[in-house]
């Protein structure tokens, strides 16, 4: 075979390019196995390689408690995004009625609004409802999305409207046409909608500061700024916490790389 | 027996009633409301918020801190918008043109935006540490002096804005590699039938064709939640944490000049108002913009 000389710097010149972009994640993972002693060694791999900041994480910080909220936010929002969000998705591509435009534009209008606009009167209205400080306080926002509608409704609009009519004839109610023809058919679309919604929970960081108030009720990213603010010149602890919040994100990537990628493209096009 | 197209606006009605609460109650009521907050002067107890017209508008005139957090933040998005699209394009490009390993050089320049900003930036914050970090350790190797990157006012800014770029650039190589994929074969294989050189057929086909994706990709550069400059927050809050905005407020963005009025100062009234201009300022920027980059693309 033979090699031409421009793809050969192509190459070399896009493996030049990726130590940028890996090189402070492994060099996280490597401070994090170092002791304390070791952070400002000039050497990077750390000589004796431990495990003790994980283990001093999960057993003297509240590291495993804000992964717990970080998870349990994260899997109620997925579940609540993937059923309304296709609910609403169906009813606006499948379902006529009077008013849709209405809906629309409405649903439509909620997408142009910034998140800082809305912290304020989000953080009035759960101090006046009590729901500063609590699971339901952090999430609330973040059950529905416009973003996640308009995917679903793209999707749904697709499939065929004799599909649905077939499964009229055989009895089926409204919902079940919803729930057992049309949603099964947009599995791919779900994914990527579960996914990209889970990756946008896991990294919230602005809201989550505003309303959980107590140490217990820190989210991943919330906690880990403010651990590591406190501890200051313990690189280890840091970039141990770090890789805690990175390395499920980079799992997630690794496994459902396909869908992610779908995901943002799509909804770049939109 | 109902009439079908009545069973079906009935099913419809039912199944929109919780998301069009939610959507009137959690997003456009707020929205009304932080209009209404930006008129008032804001207490804890809703007795205690008194009305005041149009002051906290005309209070931003004459607010010094906030004029710089608006001139960082226009600077934050001329320095880093025309970058991460440039280094987006380019290293598309560089992707399409090869064969093998794409989707592996793909998914490396892409991994950054998937990892939680707030990780990112303190892993960066100490790579760029004045003395210890890594970055000044390879300048000095490489023979230039150390750098005191987030610890000096005039290197503070475009040191926050490279984290950003390299944070969502693979977002960008992503959306431009999509566009260059959707541009049919033909179009070169015409243009090298004409005769056309490289440039010439990058100037005449892929730009023009790649219109579409180059405003989506500036609009989500400059205006997108989490990854438009004009609403950095948290990478500017974590790059330095012990003096957001800082040193001297160089780094000050205006979203994090509305946390610190609302919720260190509790000064929500005033807050809820620079929101309020910031709002129609992203609407009025990404219209401008999709109407002066948006073209007519005719094949």
């Amino acid at each position: 075979m033979r090699v031409r000389p421009a793809a050969v710097l192509k190459y070399a010149f896009l493996v030049l390019a990726v130590v940028p972009m890996l090189f402070p994640f492994i060099w996280m993972v490597l401070t994090s196995l170092k002791p304390f002693g070791e952070v400002f060694s000039l050497d990077l791999l750390p000589s004796r390689p431990t495990l003790d900041n994980y283990v001093a994480l999960f057993s003297r910080t509240m590291f495993p408690r804000w992964f717990f909220n970080s998870l349990l936010v994260g899997g109620l929002t997925v579940a609540s995004v993937l059923f309304f969000d296709s609910l609403v998705g169906y009813t606006l591509a499948k379902l006529p009625f009077p008013g849709k435009n209405v809906v629309f534009v409405l649903i439509l209008s909620t997408m142009f609004v910034p998140t800082e606009m809305l912290v304020l009167p989000w953080y009035q209205m759960s101090a006046d409802y009590g729901w500063l400080d609590t699971y339901w306080g952090i999430l609330f926002p973040g059950i529905m999305t416009a973003f996640g509608v308009f995917l679903m409704r793209q999707a749904f609009s697709t499939l065929p409207d004799e599909l649905l009519d077939a499964g009229r004839i055989d009895g089926l109610s409204e919902f079940g046409l919803y729930w057992r023809i049309a949603l099964p058919l947009v599995k791919p679309s779900l994914a990527a909608l579960a996914i990209l919604t889970f990756i946008g929970n896991w990294n919230a960081y602005l809201w989550p500061l505003i309303v959980a108030e107590s140490r217990q009720m820190y989210t991943l990213p919330v906690g880990l700024s403010l651990f590591s603010g406190e501890v200051g010149a313990q690189w280890n602890m840091i970039t141990a916490g770090s890789a805690v919040a990175v390395i499920p994100m980079m799992i997630v990537f690794a496994i459902f790389q396909r869908q992610i990628i779908e995901g943002v493209v799509r909804s770049g096009l939109k | 027996m109902v009439r079908l197209s009545t069973r079906k606006a009935l099913s419809a009605y039912i199944f929109l009633a919780l998301p069009l609460f939610f959507f009137l109650f959690f997003r456009i009521m707020p929205t009304l409301q932080a209009f209404q907050m930006s008129l008032h002067e804001w207490h804890v107890q809703p007795e205690l918020r008194t009305f005041l017209g149009l002051e906290n508008y005309e209070r931003m005139l004459s607010d010094q801190r906030l004029h710089q957090a608006v001139k960082n933040t226009f600077l934050y998005a001329l320095l880093g918008v025309p970058a991460q699209l440039a280094l987006g394009l380019a290293f598309a490009l560089l992707l399409h043109s090869v064969r093998r390993g794409r989707g592996f050089f793909r998914a490396v320049f892409f991994a950054p935006y998937v990892a939680p900003a707030v990780a990112v930036s303190w892993v960066w914050s100490l790579l760029l540490s004045p003395h210890l970090g890594l970055v000044n350790q390879v300048l000095y190797f490489l023979g230039f002096d150390p750098q005191p990157f987030l610890n000096s006012p005039s290197q503070a800014l475009p040191t926050v804005t490279a984290v950003v770029v390299w944070q969502f650039l693979g977002f960008h190589i992503l959306l431009f590699l999509a566009g260059l994929e959707s541009i049919p074969r033909m179009y070169y294989e015409a243009a090298q039938i004409d005769g056309a050189g490289p440039w010439q057929t990058f100037r005449h086909i892929t730009l023009p064709l790649l219109n579409p994706t180059i405003v989506v990709s500036l609009i989500m550069a400059t205006a997108a939640p989490s990854i438009g400059f004009l609403q950095l927050f948290t990478h500017v809050v974590n790059l330095k944490f012990n003096d957001p905005g800082g040193p001297l407020g160089s780094t000050l963005t205006v979203v994090l000049y509305v946390y610190q009025r609302a919720f260190q100062a509790y000064d929500m009234g005033y807050a809820a108002a620079i929101t309020v201009v910031l709002f129609v300022a992203l609407l009025v920027i990404s219209v401008v913009q999709m109407r002066l980059v948006s073209r007519e693309v005719e094949y």
